[in-house]
């Protein structure tokens, strides 16, 4: 009887064991997601190899799929208007699933593609991985994610460039609103990776330095399917206000969890909820969520006299045209990333060094979706406060909030 | 202080009687047919894609819940005869094996159908929280944890006081000798999987509303409810329900009061934990069986 117990017990252990192995062999045999478009037209020139490594599939997938559409939509767009000085595009497209491992194996086998720059990823986790890789092989990067921490300090990062606004530049706009609305006492509520981190670090700083008090701090999993045991230290506390660094679908959970304990201090998240996906999945709870967001959700409420206003028409009418639905501020980054590289090759040519030259030294002005670009050897990302407004959720749509 | 406790209480209870869900087909399926069908959480995962998808096309909700439940309990059928009947005679851990063969392959399927996009579905009551002693409790928990109890109940009458409860409990201990009273394990198992196809579908679309469904979420719903049917024993459907329950408390006050980045880990520190102190669980008697 002892005996066979010790035997079930070593029966039930090697079957963790053989669990932990399933997750392994279950990541490793999903499905690698690439795709190349655009070689379908042939002309007179060599085809221009590009390369992308996305979060298609995995926790962040909600950011990845409507960028991989886009540069879809934008690739075929340029091959069919005789590509780059007549050299086609070819765009290999490469999936991440959402985890830094993956993301640094995409980025290698583009690497040996010999591809002019590479455009990725999608978070900030996978992003930080790939930059050791294209800093030493010197390959220029331009990522589509949040955190400062990518391209910052550019002395480090030479070869890595980034659309999307920073942490610092969303915490700024958040800042400036909690100062006019008299809010002092704030709860902050962050993902545990790098996305959340980078955020708190933003926000922990600039709260400091605007005299706002952090009375709680707290983190959860993207993966985590219930907030409750966090928010009831928020609502302990006794915070005026909650700040959320989160992306779907853990950030639409939160909000359902707040609304359902009856907090009812104000809830204000970062741009990463910038899509439709959040709103849908709160059902319901997303009304009144205030955020800083990219000016493309709100084209059709701000002035003609916007610089952007005539591009964020020109990308909704071709995006909708192709898929039928609205792009959101992650297709949007994409348009950016893949435009300032086509603008850099158009100029600088075929040859690694003189595209990250071009993109550094000459990007100034650029009108783009999140914003208008002005890189320098300080700035690799050249988006200011400006490039963001803040909105409200409202009936289900973003409203603009000034 | 308490109001905290309170609302950590219920938050806990929410996610246990989700683990407990998960935990009884584990234990159902491996009190029939002595195999531990790993691919359980596909099973949750792919009745509740179905149920959102059929529900988006315009059938009512409950046809849709009903049909997709169905739906899974044949997919659980199909496979038992597919996989695990043709190698009926192998070792417990050869079959353990192959469920996680099934779980890989029913997670790509999954894929390839669903993409990797979060759907959700409407909460079955509408209304807001309920408020107990200070702490706000979410109406979908109160289903998830009435499906629990319901299904507890069911089970334990079939197993405990129906004869043919008996009969298939009977099969797993000796094969040779339920063959000789007339049973049949191979059929047996065939609606042993069935069951637990149609409970792990029923799981999954009331858990739905709370936690969002991934092709990918079968994997921890998998993992947590295998923790909680060995903290309560493997074979006892009570004790599936108590460990789920006590998983969930312990996740919770572990994330409200110790650190949240703490909460996974702990499912794999208690599992140790208790294969080493007790290794026949909290409620079970685990005699000479295979596993």
């Amino acid at each position: 009887m002892h005996k066979s117990l010790r035997i079930t017990g070593l029966t039930l252990l090697t079957t963790l064991l053989l669990i932990i192995g399933a997750l392994a062999g279950g990541c490793a045999s999903s499905q690698n997601n690439s795709g190349s478009a655009g070689q379908a037209k042939e002309q007179a020139g060599e085809p221009y190899q590009l390369g992308a490594v996305i979060d298609i599939s995995g926790n962040s997938s909600s950011l990845g799929v409507p960028e991989r559409d886009t540069l879809l939509m934008l690739v075929e767009k340029l091959n069919r208007a005789g590509g780059i000085n007549g050299h086609p595009v070819e765009l290999t497209i490469l999936d991440n699933k959402s985890e830094e491992t993956e993301a640094v194996l995409a980025v290698k086998k583009l690497i040996e593609k010999d591809v002019l720059a590479v455009l990725g990823c999608s978070s900030s986790g996978p992003s930080m991985a790939m930059v050791n890789i294209v800093q030493n092989a010197k390959v220029p990067m331009v990522s589509m994610a949040a955190a400062s921490s990518i391209v910052e300090p550019v002395s480090e990062r030479q070869w890595v460039f980034k659309t999307a606004q920073s942490d610092i530049v969303t915490v700024k706009k958040i800042i400036t609103y909690l100062k006019a609305q008299g809010l002092t006492r704030v709860a902050f509520l962050s993902m545990n990776n790098t996305y959340g981190d980078g955020g708190k670090a933003a926000f922990t700083a600039a709260a400091e330095e605007n005299g706002i008090e952090i009375v709680v701090e707290e983190k959860f999993e993207a993966s985590d399917k219930d907030m409750t045991p966090q928010l009831t230290k928020v609502k302990a506390s006794g915070a005026q206000a909650a700040v959320v660094w989160a992306i779907p679908p853990s950030a639409s959970i939160i909000t359902k969890n707040f609304r359902d304990m009856g907090l009812s201090i104000p809830l204000i998240h970062s741009h990463g909820v910038g899509n439709q996906k959040f709103i849908e999945l709160a059902q319901g709870a997303a009304e009144g969520v205030i955020l800083p967001i990219g000016k493309l959700a709100v084209a059709s409420q701000i002035p003609d006299s916007d610089p952007q206003k005539k591009v964020l028409e020109s990308y909704i009418a071709d995006y909708q045209a192709k898929y039928n639905t609205l792009p959101n501020s992650f297709g949007g980054y994409a348009w950016d990333a893949f435009n300032l590289v086509v603008a850099a090759i158009e100029k600088a040519g075929p040859d690694r060094a003189a595209i990250r030259d071009e993109l550094e030294k000459n990007t100034s002005g650029f009108v783009g979706i999140s914003g208008v670009f002005n890189m320098s050897p300080a700035d690799h990302n050249g988006l200011g406060v400006d490039s963001m407004v803040l909105v409200e959720v409202k009936d289900g749509k973003w409203q603009l909030l000034e | 202080m308490p109001d905290q406790l309170m609302q950590l209480l219920f938050s806990g209870l929410t996610l246990g009687s989700i683990y407990a869900l998960i935990a009884l087909a584990l234990v159902t399926t491996f009190n029939i047919t002595g195999v531990l069908n790993l691919a359980q959480g596909e099973f949750a995962a792919i009745g509740s894609l179905l149920a959102i998808s059929l529900y988006a096309a315009g059938i009512p909700s409950t046809v849709a819940f009903i049909l997709s439940i169905a739906l899974v309990a044949m997919l659980g059928g199909l496979l038992e005869r597919a996989a695990i009947y043709p190698a009926r005679r192998a070792s417990g851990l050869t079959l353990i094996i192959i469920t996680i063969g099934l779980s890989i392959s029913l997670r790509g399927l999954a894929l390839l159908i669903w993409g990797t996009e979060t759907y959700s579905l409407p909460a079955f009551t509408k209304g807001g929280p309920l408020f107990i002693g200070g702490a706000a409790v979410n109406p979908q928990s109160i289903w998830i944890l009435g499906l629990a109890i319901l299904t507890l109940s069911l089970l334990y009458t079939f197993f405990e006081l129906t004869y043919a409860g008996k009969a298939v409990k009977a099969a797993v201990v000796n094969r040779t000798a339920a063959r000789l009273v007339g049973i049949n394990p191979g059929t047996v198992s065939f609606w042993a999987f069935m069951g637990s196809g149609a409970l792990g579908a029923a799981a999954g679309i009331f858990i739905a509303p709370v936690t969002m469904t991934t092709y990918d979420m079968g994997f921890m719903l998998g993992v947590k409810g295998f923790v909680a049917a060995v903290i309560g024993g493997l074979s006892s459907v009570g004790g599936a329900v108590v460990g789920g329950l006590l998983l969930g408390v312990l996740e919770s006050y572990c994330a409200g009061l110790v650190s949240s980045g703490l909460k996974d880990a702990l499912a794999v520190i208690v599992l140790l934990a208790v294969l080493l102190v007790r290794p026949q669980g909290l409620l079970g008697v685990l005699g000479e069986r295979k596993i």
